[in-house]
């Protein structure tokens, strides 16, 4: 067996240095759509292209509401003049809901450096639950940040859903919500979770958990890398600044292109 | 066309004198279509399975005047065999074949309780995709008048379901787990019927995660359907939107341009390699064998960050378009990704050889969860779990798509049919994935990546594709304006979890996990 310590010790350490310093690696991240000043021709052409709604038309020219976008890169491939793609730092984009200010939600001192986590799987594509999955691989290792995965909801601070949430996990759901302790957040992960993404409202799904469970905090994506994911944790933990999830061309800096 | 197609028409023809109307499609898309009488269905479709050795590939069932059901069947040099049978109204009866054919069980469980169609003499139908705890009987999402954009309001549901137990001795009891899990798993129940330290059966129930797809496709834009279809399992994604759009292409008739075909054929064995390095992870972690787990880990986050790079996409989202590729590859950053995957590949391997050398980690693999080749072949069995056992059946050599009849690979197959045997063929089709894409990363031409228009017209067609779990079928009917009428989609896991309880009676509680892990199961492609 001796083989497997010195392999383990030979691999050094993979871990991310983030949030201490910024991740850069490549392929990390999928980037975001950025929010663009342009004509309200040019703003019309590039909404229609969107197939969830995620790009609105402003004023200013193209809004865009994180929660419901999809990562199809329709606004991104196939046009002349593609959307502007954030790509650094842009995985820190998770957001709070007016829910997060409820003082009974926040998280004492002493959850600083432990928070024990329940995750649920609402009915997703896969993807988000294998993004989640990824934070216990030494590349993000997310006990170094005191985040822990339990096996129930009894010791659980933190519920983190992803998926649309289908008719036949509505029950299971609520139950581990109610058997969570006081205080207790729920991290919403992944475009399905938030709007119902591509599957949308319909006879199996609801569109997203928050008309379900108060949501604490929102990790847009689909699926968000694990990075995105762990920003939501720290956001939940009240270690990190959330990010705004409705990103309005008015507020941008480019110039009108 | 394949010889044996024509012998399996005329055989037909000479067997069924004018109780079956035969006909032949031509093209790529080579298929033998047999229109028969429901009375003659059972005896046609077990000919196929029984005699001719085919496999049974799905049960595809479209709403009409009359009703249309299909069961598609193909073999391992006679391509594509059709049987299709029609209800006519107020007919919603079938003889089911599932008593002959086992592995028609799940398909026809699902469309009664999808579809609401009766399928006489089926060993037991009932609590299915839709849950009797939380719907009531007679609801038929699936039949044109119901509504699916809308949530069901007026339901009644059956609060005092239980699971059926199927163990009866004094003293067994069963134990339920899920769909809640103690870590990050996909939500699916299982009850291990036990009476004691063993358990005797682990009966999964499923459709957690039943989101509704095949529905919720209907009426929409085909080229949305195709943002479904990537997100059926977003673990074999490129697969699936590579199935839907080959049913697209050979419906319309498109010529998807050569450099398209091999970035597709790249890009299909790269998701290949990644699934099954997941799944060799998820094997060492049930073991517990951390290191090794981690190591796995590494090399699977190590993948996505080279797909990331490549496509923009960690999980190959966005990339198939119908006519080819949303967006170009560049030569040289595929040269450099093929290095990066090599790299990958090379440590996949020296993680083998440890392994093979750990012999308490072989000890709980040998001789846990075995699945004898005729079981595989009863139960219908795909993929790299059905190779495990000896059943060696591939869409790429069977039906080749994408030319991969222009590339040479070799389809690995093992026979113990355990859980050591399925880690193996794990390492093995890895590794041949990564072969092929060393080496037609050299062969990739020049020219488009996607053809200018893709005109689309109305009508049905099946595309496949050999997904990293195993066969995939994709049936897309379209009707004017490229709307979707119809998208079926029958999915490897669907068909590996039907024959998941063979490989688990009778075993150790601790032994649940690896069984399990050795399977590498999709419960999202199940559901759907
Ligand atoms: S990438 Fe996002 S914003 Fe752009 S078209 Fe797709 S869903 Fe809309």
């Amino acid at each position: 067996m001796s083989q497997w310590v010195i392999k383990g010790l030979r691999t050094g350490i993979k871990s991310t240095r983030y949030p201490r310093t910024i991740e850069t690696a490549p392929g990390m991240s999928p980037g975001l759509p950025v929010a663009t000043r342009m004509s309200p021709d040019m703003a019309q052409m590039m909404v229609t292209r969107c197939p969830t709604s995620a790009l609105e038309p402003a004023q200013a020219g193209v809004d865009v509401n994180l929660r419901r976008c999809i990562h199809c890169f329709r606004c991104a491939r196939g046009t002349d003049s593609p959307m502007e793609w954030e790509r650094e730092r842009d995985f820190e984009c998770a957001g709070v809901t007016p829910n997060s200010n409820d003082h009974d939600r926040r998280f004492g001192p002493a959850f600083s450096r432990s928070i024990h986590i329940l995750v649920v799987d609402a009915g997703d594509c896969g993807a988000c639950l294998n993004e989640v999955k990824q934070l216990n691989n030494p590349y993000y290792n997310m006990h170094r940040l005191g985040f822990f995965l339990t096996p129930t909801p009894r010791h659980a601070d933190l519920l983190l859903v992803v998926g649309a949430l289908t008719e036949h996990m509505r029950l299971p759901l609520r139950k581990a919500y109610d058997a969570m302790p006081t205080p207790k957040r729920v991290v919403a992960v992944g475009a399905c979770a938030l709007s119902g993404g591509i599957f949308g409202r319909s006879f199996m799904c609801a569109g997203g958990v928050g008309d379900f469970l108060p949501v604490d905090v929102e990790v847009p994506g689909n699926p968000p890398p694990p990075l995105a994911i762990l920003h939501g944790l720290l956001v939940a933990a009240g270690r990190k600044p959330p990010a705004l999830l409705y990103r309005r061309a008015e507020d941008s800096t480019e110039a009108p292109g | 066309m394949p010889p044996e197609l024509l012998r399996v028409l005329e055989e037909a023809k000479a067997r069924w004198t004018g109780k079956v109307r035969p006909s032949l499609n031509g093209g790529d898309a080579a298929a033998c279509h047999l229109e028969c009488e429901t009375s003659e269905l059972p005896a046609i479709c077990n000919w196929l399975f029984a005699e001719r050795e085919c496999s049974f590939g799905g049960l595809i069932v479209e709403q009409g005047t009359p009703w249309q059901l299909r069961y598609v069947f193909y073999g391992q040099d006679s391509g594509w065999t059709h049987v299709v049978t029609y209800l006519h109204a107020g007919e919603e009866r079938v003889p089911s074949v599932s008593r002959l054919i086992y592995a028609a069980d799940w398909h026809e469980r699902e469309a009664e309780d999808l579809f609401g169609l009766e399928f006489e003499g089926h060993p037991r139908l009932g609590d299915f995709v839709l849950h009797n705890d939380v719907w009531q009987e007679g609801v038929a999402p699936m039949r044109k008048g119901f509504d699916g954009s809308r949530p069901v309001t007026n339901r009644e549901p059956d609060l005092n379901w239980k699971p059926r137990r199927i163990v009866e001795e004094a003293g067994a009891f069963g134990m339920p787990v899920g769909p809640v899990h103690s870590a990050a798993i996909a939500p699916v129940y299982f009850q291990l019927e036990t009476v004691g330290e063993d358990v005797i059966r682990a009966q999964p129930r499923l459709f957690y995660a039943y989101r509704g797809l095949e529905k919720i496709a209907e009426g929409r834009q085909a080229d949305d359907a195709l943002l479904i279809a990537e997100r059926i399992s977003g673990t074999s994604a490129f697969a699936h939107s590579l199935g839907l759009c080959q049913g697209v292409e050979g419906l319309c008739q498109v010529e998807v341009p050569e450099r398209a075909s091999w970035l597709r054929v790249f890009l299909a064995e790269f998701e290949r390699l990644r699934h099954h390095v997941a799944a060799i992870a998820g094997i060492c972690e049930s073991t517990g064998l951390a290191v090794s787990a981690a190591q796995a880990a590494i090399l699977e986050e190590e993948l996505l960050r080279i797909s990331g790079s490549l496509t923009g996409h960690r999980y190959l989202f966005g990339m198939n378009v119908f006519g080819g590729l949303a967006t170009d590859l560049d030569d040289a950053v595929c040269r450099r990704a093929a290095v990066q995957i090599a790299q990958v590949s090379d440590k996949l391997a020296v993680l083998q050889g440890m392994l093979s050398t750990s012999s308490s980690f072989l000890d709980r693999l040998e001789d846990v969860g075995k699945v004898s080749v005729s079981n595989a072949r009863d139960f219908g069995l795909v993929g790299p779990i059905a190779r495990a056992s000896g059943l060696s059946r591939d869409l790429r050599k069977v039906a080749p798509y994408c030319g991969y009849d222009r590339v040479e690979f070799e389809v690995p197959q093992e026979s113990e049919g355990d859980g050591y045997a399925r880690l193996r063929l794990f390492f093995r089709e890895a590794e041949q994935s990564a072969r092929i894409i060393s080496e037609i990363v050299q062969r990739i031409p020049a020219g488009r990546f996607r053809t200018p228009e893709t005109a689309l017209r109305p009508g049905a067609a099946l595309g496949w594709v050999e997904a990293p779990g195993g066969a995939a079928l994709h049936w897309i009917r379209l009707g004017e304006g490229g709307v979707v009428e119809r998208y079926r989609i029958v999915t490897p896991s669907f068909a590996n979890w039907h024959g998941f309880r063979l490989a688990a009676e009778n075993f150790a509680f601790q032994d649940f996990p690896i069984i399990l892990a050795s399977f590498a199961l999709s419960v999202h492609e199940n559901d759907r």
